[in-house]
């Protein structure tokens, strides 16, 4: 199908006048997206307009940060890299507390300041590698690779601190200060997850970190499974009984002193 | 087979993983790949039928299992159709050369590896209908310790892992029982030992297992983990034959060590799991 797919696109070159463009570009320039002038390549305009459309359809234009369409495709990519790696992933859901107050007390256009600003802090508590995203209203996620379980709660208690530290300038004569709820899963080497799977067990610890009382992090450690070197050595402790037949290309990698050594601390 | 074609509704609590494991289903899991699951799942369900019980082999892989390339069934409709209500159960479910019957997924069921509240209460829908038709249920599960594994174990009040005595085969091993008994507390494993090498060795295994168990995964009193040698398949070429020829050992050399072997677990299975009270 495709060579005649684009048999027919070099056959027939689209006008660009015939497109109805105004509403994408009336969008972009809104965005303040820059596309190359039409008159000099419509191929590089028309490229222009998709790259920034398919962009704007990632982002939250509020705080900047990747929407929730984006997310999910970063944890699904994470699911895939944790099972080929190895390295367990971190997902954080955050909530802020009370936020309707806010809205209430000092107007939408505060909560909108507290939003950007809490955006922009937890961006800065992570690494370049991690993605942050706005999942909802008052609601952001981080997808943390690459990330050993006693290096998660380092990440998500800085997160909590920080915002808890933080006051926001929402006019000039006023700062206000919020706090969050962080619950968090992993996407561990052993267990190939799904989105929905993870998502919902980071959802179970935000709503543990919420009803244990607010402004603290939950994380879910039943999923701390992984087999150690001392286990492994210990495994393999049979090959050292003996000289099985099946063991051969193995034992001389495997010192029998290294497996021996280790079963005389068990007993 | 009214009850087939009519499964029962689950119950309105909305909980997908039902809360009693289901009774004479037996999860055939193993961690590692290519360790002879499948071949395992199919010539136990050929010799427990020959001891006269109606055997189910399920591919709970949900598309990626290669049950039907073992036993060289290719039939048009599969659990996907039934799953998008194109057939009804009772059409997907195929009788095999051992005398058994087999409800295979079809590679449609890929979309549904991505485990999913509806998927699985579709497949506890199915599962709670065809259990009753059945003395026993086997379920051939993926490779790997993914969601769909571990939610096709859930189902199952009896689970027995296959492995080999190659060091990757028994850490994948452990680390399965490790999450079985960490997120299902589950208290008696079942272990069958492929292809070993020497008489003896599958149950060194089952011990050397069961001992690094004890000595880093935490138990609640009185709740031990147990597992329980079923037995060991010996390294047979005839395996190998009767799998390149996609045929069922028990069919082709039902005398051979290998074939013997894989009777005498059934004779176990028989006695252990499906004479036993539910």
């Amino acid at each position: 199908m495709t060579p005649t797919v684009a048999n027919t696109l070099s056959s027939h070159p689209i006008q660009l006048h015939q497109l109805q463009l105004d509403n994408a570009r009336a969008l972009l320039d809104h965005s303040m997206v820059e596309l190359p002038s039409p008159e000099d390549s419509p191929k590089d305009y028309l490229q222009g307009v998709i790259d920034g459309l398919c962009e704007l359809s990632l982002k939250d234009p509020l705080t900047g940060l990747g929407n929730r369409r984006h997310f999910r495709a970063i944890q699904e990519r994470t699911i895939d890299g944790v099972a080929r790696s190895g390295d367990p992933a971190l997902l954080l859901m955050m909530d802020i507390d009370h936020f309707k107050k806010v809205n209430d007390t000092y107007g939408h256009q505060a909560g909108d300041q507290v939003l950007q600003a809490i955006a922009k802090s937890i961006a800065s508590c992570v690494r370049p590698m991690d993605t942050v995203a706005r999942y909802g209203g008052e609601e952001f996620a981080v997808v943390l690779p690459n990330c050993h379980a006693s290096f998660g709660s380092t990440v998500a208690e800085r997160i909590r601190a920080t915002i808890e530290a933080l006051a926001i300038t929402i006019s000039p004569s006023m700062t206000i200060r919020v706090t969050i709820s962080v619950g968090g899963a992993y996407a561990p080497e052993w267990i190939r997850s799904t989105v929905a799977l993870w998502t919902e067990r980071a959802d179970v610890q935000l709503y543990r970190a919420k009803s244990e009382g607010r402004n603290r992090v939950c994380l879910d450690h039943q999923q701390e499974i992984f087999v150690s070197a001392e286990e492994k050595n210990l495994l393999f402790g049979h090959l050292s009984l003996g000289d099985p037949a099946w063991i051969e290309s193995v034992s001389g990698e495997l010192p029998a002193n290294v497996a021996s050594s280790a079963m005389q601390r068990v007993n | 087979m009214s009850d087939v074609l009519n499964p029962p509704v689950p119950d309105e609590t909305g909980s997908s993983i039902p809360l009693k494991p289901l009774g004479k289903v037996m999860a055939v899991t193993s961690g590692k790949g290519g360790v002879g699951k499948t071949f395992v799942s199919a010539n136990l369900a050929a010799a427990l039928a020959k001891l006269g019980h109606r055997v189910l082999v399920l591919d709970a892989d949900l598309g990626l299992a290669n049950l039907d390339v073992v036993l060289n069934l290719y039939p048009k409709i599969t659990l996907h159709d039934v799953f998008t209500g194109k057939a009804k159960l009772e059409e997907a479910i195929i009788r095999a050369p051992g005398g058994f019957s087999v409800l295979l997924a079809g590679s449609g069921m890929v979309e549904y590896s991505r485990l999913t509240p509806e998927v699985r209460d579709d497949f506890l829908r199915i599962m709670s209908g065809l259990v009753p038709h059945y003395d026993v249920v086997l379920l051939d599960t993926g490779a790997g310790i993914s969601d769909v594994v571990l939610f096709a174990v859930s189902l199952a009040s009896e689970v027995l892992v296959v492995a080999t005595p190659e060091p990757t085969s028994l850490t994948d091993a452990y680390a399965t029982i490790k999450v079985l008994v960490g997120q299902q507390k589950r208290q008696n494993i079942r272990m069958v030992i492929n292809q070993t090498a020497r008489i003896g060795d599958g149950r060194a295994i089952t011990v050397q297992l069961q001992q690094v168990l004890d000595r880093f995964v935490p138990t609640e009193p009185g709740r031990p983990i147990k597992l329980i040698h079923m037995g060991d398949i010996p390294a047979d070429p005839a395996v190998r034959q009767a799998i390149m020829r996609r045929q069922l050992l028990m069919q082709t050399t039902p005398s051979c060590p290998a074939a013997m072997a894989i009777s005498q677990l059934a004779l176990k299975l028989e006695e252990s799991v499906i004479s036993r009270k539910h």
